[in-house]
């Protein structure tokens, strides 16, 4: 048996070495041209750096995970490998960059499988976030932590969730000053569900020790932190030049009157993780009705053969992806779920579930968000279709199924196929059907495309090595 | 009366019935416009229609189909987003290895009938499609070959429709149907009750077969699945409809096995459509990478520069196949007040509108513009394949 291994962030990494712990074979796939995922995204092997364990939380333990991995002649590590489809034939996987003349078609058997393929950040739109200088708050600490670069001088961090503490952080470390990080929960309502300080909501492993690094690091870069407060709009003729900040309910709806400006160039946004579910559900996957994968116990799946650790359960951060992962690969590779070698595992996957369970309360989107859209608000970036179409297309033809409603208003259409904006056209289109939601059984999880693939990497005369 | 699927054949026949007059409920069991009607690339083609029954509807539609573009653009107003109705014309083409006497005298023969089928040296064909691949052997033209946007179209019908009184019920599933004082049939009983009516007319595509049965008919519609490639938005490279010519052979067979034919075109959005595949699997609608392979291998021949353009999504519908490859439109014999609107297989978009002016004449007892005879259910090439017994 060989099991495969979707994805190389904490979750990925840990169940292939739980895998390879009992002695089984493994192969590991991920897209990036390195290990680690978003969590652990660094500069690559060709240009190390001695800083990483100052960016990265557990940066040892990664290095750790990452050797045994490279070691260990029963894995086979296989990166800029991107899993473009699966169907009964296999995982159809296309190896090497995604612009490259020769990419290997490879397939690999659907048998043994962890699906470990995480989240992306969610941005909700906001008046003027299609501006040169709005980043996705993922996408700005990708640039921070894998490419040094910095996304502007004066940088203002907004949305939801003890995300944007590390993504602040790494910004105040490259040659940012980030000017604030506006919490839309208001600090009442993450104190009842948690506490009232935010850094204690990040890192769950040691997290006294964590909580003071976070406190201690804001205080020393002087980054304020505001909370029950959003951004509203970004201004800027060709690229950011202010925002509008405006203080929101606990349904985050904008009250009026509060509202000031705040010069900056760079806006990061996010407002929590979508689970990037399209290969779990061309497993074959089922959902659970909070619309991640369903695991059992066991981190089993709906599919026999196939289980899923990591964000695609639960999003619960590094900490809980691994001890996800751990367990998955463990019974993947044969083993029981009363292992005694699974019994710390068991434990702390309990804690940070915990965890996570108050942070989805603390941080959730609040209801009335869309109050701050105005008519000319983009929704959909790639195919530029703006709140007002979006409403009328929906009025005019009182469609209440979204894939009609796609294909008439072209929203999610286009070349991110919907990743950016399909939770927001679904959580809109659905508030104004008259059928008191959309009826059709459509989501915008479905790609049985996963990436975009070259036409002529698919010729059936093209490169075609079978692999298992 | 009342209507069982919100399709583009369902709302084109409520707003044709509507407009006679009638009181039509549509029931549909999910969404308006979710099953095959989006899931298709909007053909309106004569090109791939042997002279015939078929080929007789597909020109009436295609009389019809530029004034009610106008009309529905009048109905609805300028926010009603564009049907896109594209009438560029069709090229069809062999290349080298492909059959050109095949496709010359399959275009004679449709010349006898009256369709425009212009014959063209590589030369022309060429200057209508420069990045064709040079090495064609034969092309003729189809000018009368268009394209609308399938799912904006069928949501225009539907809002037509409605405007003229049309009551739509979604999430509503047909489980049986009401029985009048003499046993006749007297409408449906739904999951969102009961609708008693004159004469039920199923328009639920390949699950037609399955609603006529609970409705006590009997229907020999069986799917047929097929994937349209949609590739990234690019700038406009293809200007036609451009098809190899072994797609006749495709449309008219009835092998269960896959086939695949090419045909490549433009959308207004930008995006390329490749079509086509169809086998006959039942309902089962999961991806077929061996199938996406072959299409993209296909269109990649016809269209060398699609080699880099990058696959963004794969579309896979049910197409309504008949035994006899002719829409049923008419009356079940056996059961009185059941009509039928389905059967088109790839081909129900264009003929949307002449199946809605057929079904509308005939039950309101007037005559058709057309002939109504071959598309009648009790026609003799679907006799043996009546049964009351589940098709697929």
């Amino acid at each position: 048996m060989k099991i495969v291994v979707i994805g190389a962030g904490p979750a990925g990494l840990a169940a292939a070495r739980a895998a390879l712990d009992a002695n089984q074979r493994v192969v590991l796939l991920d897209a990036a041209d390195d290990l680690g995922g978003q969590y652990w995204r660094h500069l690559p092997s060709s240009r190390p750096s001695s800083n990483e364990a100052v960016l990265h939380h557990q940066w040892t333990n990664f290095v750790e995970l990452r050797a045994r991995l490279e070691d260990d002649p029963l894995c086979e590590v296989v990166t800029s490998a991107h899993v473009w489809a699966i169907d009964r034939a296999g995982i159809h996987v296309l190896v090497g960059p995604p612009d490259g003349p020769d990419r290997e078609r490879r397939t690999y058997p659907t048998d043994a499988v962890v699906v470990a393929t995480g989240a992306h950040d969610r941005v909700l739109p906001v008046p003027g976030w299609e501006l040169p200088g709005v980043y996705s708050a993922g996408g700005a600490q990708a640039l921070a932590k894998g490419d040094r670069v910095a996304v502007g001088e004066r940088v203002l961090v907004a949305g939801s969730g003890p995300f944007l503490l590390p993504v602040a952080l790494s910004l105040a470390n490259s040659t940012s000053t980030v000017v604030g990080v506006v919490e839309a929960s208001r600090a009442r309502r993450v104190a009842s569900s948690w506490a009232a300080r935010p850094w204690e909501l990040v890192g769950a492993r040691t997290k006294v020790a964590e909580a003071g690094s976070y406190a201690r690091e804001f205080a020393r870069h002087r980054i304020p932190y505001v909370m029950g407060r959003a951004v509203t709009a970004i201004h800027g003729a060709e690229c950011v030049e202010s925002v509008t900040i405006a203080a929101v309910d606990s349904s985050w709806a904008p009250i009026v009157g509060t509202e000031y400006s705040l010069a900056v160039d760079a806006v990061c946004l996010g407002h929590g993780f979508t689970p990037r579910l399209e290969l779990a559900i061309a497993l074959g996957c089922q959902l659970n009705d909070r619309r991640f994968v369903a695991i059992d116990e066991g981190q089993r799946t709906s599919v026999v053969g196939v289980y899923a650790a990591g964000e695609i359960t639960g999003v619960g951060g590094a900490d809980l992806a691994l001890v996800e992962g751990t367990i998955a690969g463990h019974l993947a590779a044969g083993g029981r779920l009363d292992d005694e070698v699974l019994g710390q595992a068991r434990r702390h996957r309990a804690t940070w579930r915990r965890f996570a369970a108050r942070l989805d309360v603390a941080h959730a989107i609040g209801e009335r968000w869309s109050q701050w859209l105005t008519p000319e608000t983009t929704i959909c970036r790639c195919e530029d279709v703006t709140y007002q179409q979006l409403r009328t297309v929906a009025r005019v033809t009182d469609s209440s199924g979204l894939r009609s409603l796609k294909l008439t208003s072209r929203a999610g259409l286009g070349i991110c196929q919907g990743r950016t904006c399909g939770r927001t056209i679904e959580s809109l289109l659905g508030a104004w059907s008259n059928e008191g939601g959309l009826i059709d059984g459509v989501t915008t999880d479905r790609r049985p495309i996963a990436v975009p693939v070259r036409l002529g990497e698919l010729r059936v005369d093209s490169r075609d090595a079978a692999t298992d | 009366m009342v209507v069982v699927g919100a399709g583009i054949i369902g709302a084109a026949c409520a707003r044709a019935l509507s407009k006679k007059g009638f009181s039509v409920t549509i029931v549909e069991r999910g969404a308006s416009v979710g099953g095959t009607s989006a899931s298709g690339e909007g053909n309106l083609l004569v090109s791939d229609k042997a002279p015939g029954a078929e080929l007789t509807m597909a020109q009436y539609a295609s009389r019809l189909w530029p004034d009610l573009v106008a009309e529905l653009a009048n109905e609805l107003g300028r926010d009603f987003p564009s049907l896109e109705f594209e009438p560029k014309g069709g090229l069809v083409v062999t290349l080298a290895d492909g059959d050109a006497r095949a496709l010359e005298s399959f275009a004679a023969h449709q010349r006898e009938y009256g369709v425009r089928a212009e014959p063209l040296g590589a030369a022309e064909a060429r200057l209508l499609e420069p990045d064709l691949n040079p090495r064609i052997s034969s092309a003729v033209f189809y000018p009368d070959d268009a394209q609308v946007q399938p799912v904006i179209a069928a949501e225009a019908f539907l809002a037509s429709a409605r405007a003229l009184g049309t009551r739509v019920v979604l999430g509503a599933s047909v489980i049986g149907a009401l029985a009048g004082d003499q046993g006749e049939l007297a409408g449906v009983r739904t999951t969102k009750g009961d609708f008693p009516c004159d004469h039920v007319v199923v328009a639920a595509g390949p699950w037609s077969g399955e609603v006529a049965r609970v409705l006590g008919g009997s229907l020999p519609v069986a799917p047929r699945k097929g994937f349209i490639l949609v590739t990234s938005r690019m700038t406009q490279r293809v200007h036609h409809k451009v098809y190899d010519a072994d797609y006749v052979g495709a449309v008219e067979s009835d092998d269960r096995g896959l086939q695949t034919s090419t045909v490549v075109e433009s959308t207004a959005s930008g995006t390329v459509l490749i079509g086509s595949s169809r086998e006959r699997v039942g309902f089962d609608a999961s991806l077929d990478v061996a199938v996406v392979s072959e299409l993209a291998t296909k269109a990649t021949r016809l269209f060398p520069f699609l080699s880099e353009a990058s696959l963004m999504r794969v579309y896979c519908g049910f197409r309504p196949f008949v035994p006899d490859h002719v829409p049923v439109i008419g009356e079940d014999p056996t059961c009185p007040g059941l009509w039928y609107a389905t059967g088109h297989e790839g081909a129900g978009i264009g003929l949307a509108p002449s199946t809605a002016e057929i079904l509308a004449a005939t039950l309101s007892g007037e005559e058709p513009a057309i002939d109504a005879d071959p598309y009648s259910p009790a026609r003799p090439s679907l006799a043996s394949f009546l049964t009351n017994e589940p098709t697929e």
